[in-house]
């Protein structure tokens, strides 16, 4: 595949780029990456993925662009208020690069529809807002040998770790999900939106290095920031024998939905009733 | 005694366990925290028979859900 004088011109700060170069960026544009909620994290990593020209974005998500969205959600502008959120990226994303072929998917991720909907990406990103998806999002990667990058944001905090088989995957940290409403969610505790778009810049960073197969991802690294105090850190961890997916003897053998936090699920489709 | 906490020097009590580490710092709910001692997972069920010595490095990870 050779670039055309335009593609040659539109990236040419990547291929500068000595560890992109026109190989890298020839790897960019055979790309294929899937962005699971098209939210906080998924609408900066989904903006900077198009405008590196990954060939093919995947975007799932089941809600409709909400009011309270746009203080962070920054790939969706006021009048796509009440638009499905995958629509409303899709549109972004060919307005940026039309070239790119994006596919949309305006569901949740559940135990029955991930593996198809995940089976084509060479790496997905984890922009959902809820344990029970992070878990599956896990869960579906482990067993089916994909990379994957996870992040939570909450606050003024951020965390985020890259998945490659045979390294630390979330549940050697993360056991299992934390008991319904121990942990809040934004819509309960409130977020910076510039930490969203800090975290999913970051998430969009691991996913072109994974591409182009240069540089250092976190593996068994737990990147944690604080942008309160504006503090970054980065924890090493390891693979854990005893984890229930990917260790020696695995208790998780399928892949299983756990119950939604109810509070903040109600509370969406409220608004979206509301909308009509 | 000293430990690292997160990354943090901090001086504490000699003998506390992990259980005991994670009330002193207000850490209320033991389950919405993993915790690595000198990089190994402390499995949840040994946070109290697991004593802290002098030069320990600790990490309390926390549960992030946002994303949206």
């Amino acid at each position: 595949m050779a670039m055309n004088d335009a593609q040659l011109e539109r990236f040419s700060r990547h291929i500068i780029l000595k560890e992109v170069g026109i190989e890298g960026q020839e790897k960019i544009i055979q790309g294929k990456i899937l962005i699971i909620g098209a939210g906080g994290l998924g609408a900066p990593a989904a903006l900077y993925l198009a405008a590196a020209g990954v060939g093919i974005i995947g975007l799932v998500d089941g809600d409709k662009v909400d009011l309270t969205n746009l203080q962070r959600q920054v790939i969706h502008f006021t009048p796509d208020v009440g638009k499905p959120k995958v629509t409303s990226a899709k549109e972004k994303i060919e307005l940026i690069n039309p070239d790119i072929k994006v596919i949309t998917y305006q569901e949740r991720v559940f135990a029955d529809n991930i593996l198809e909907i995940i089976g084509g990406y060479d790496f997905i990103i984890d922009g959902t807002d809820n344990f029970p998806a992070k878990f599956l999002i896990n869960d579906v990667c482990v067993m089916t040998q994909k990379p994957f990058s996870h992040g939570g944001i909450l606050r003024f905090d951020g965390q985020t770790m890259t998945y490659v088989p045979g390294r630390a995957c979330y549940r050697c940290i993360f056991k299992e999900p934390p008991p319904k409403n121990a942990v809040p969610s934004c819509s309960q505790a409130g977020v910076l939106g510039a930490v969203a778009g800090m975290l999913g810049t970051i998430q969009a960073a691991e996913a072109l290095k994974f591409i182009i197969g240069k540089g250092e991802l976190l593996l068994n690294r737990l990147l944690i920031f604080n942008a309160f105090k504006m503090e970054f850190r980065t924890v090493r961890t390891q693979r854990n024998s005893q984890c229930p997916v990917c260790g020696s003897k695995p208790t998780i053998t399928s892949l299983e939905d756990y119950e939604q936090p109810a509070c903040d699920l109600h509370l969406k489709e409220d608004i979206n009733e509301n909308k009509g | 005694m000293r430990i690292k906490i997160n990354g943090k020097e901090q001086v504490i009590e000699k003998g506390l366990s992990v259980a005991e580490l994670l009330i002193v710092n207000k850490v209320e709910m033991p389950d919405m925290v993993s915790v690595q001692l000198n990089g190994e997972f402390v499995r949840r069920g040994k946070f109290s028979q697991t004593v802290l010595k002098e030069n320990d490095e600790i990490d309390f990870l926390y549960f992030m859900g946002g994303g949206k």
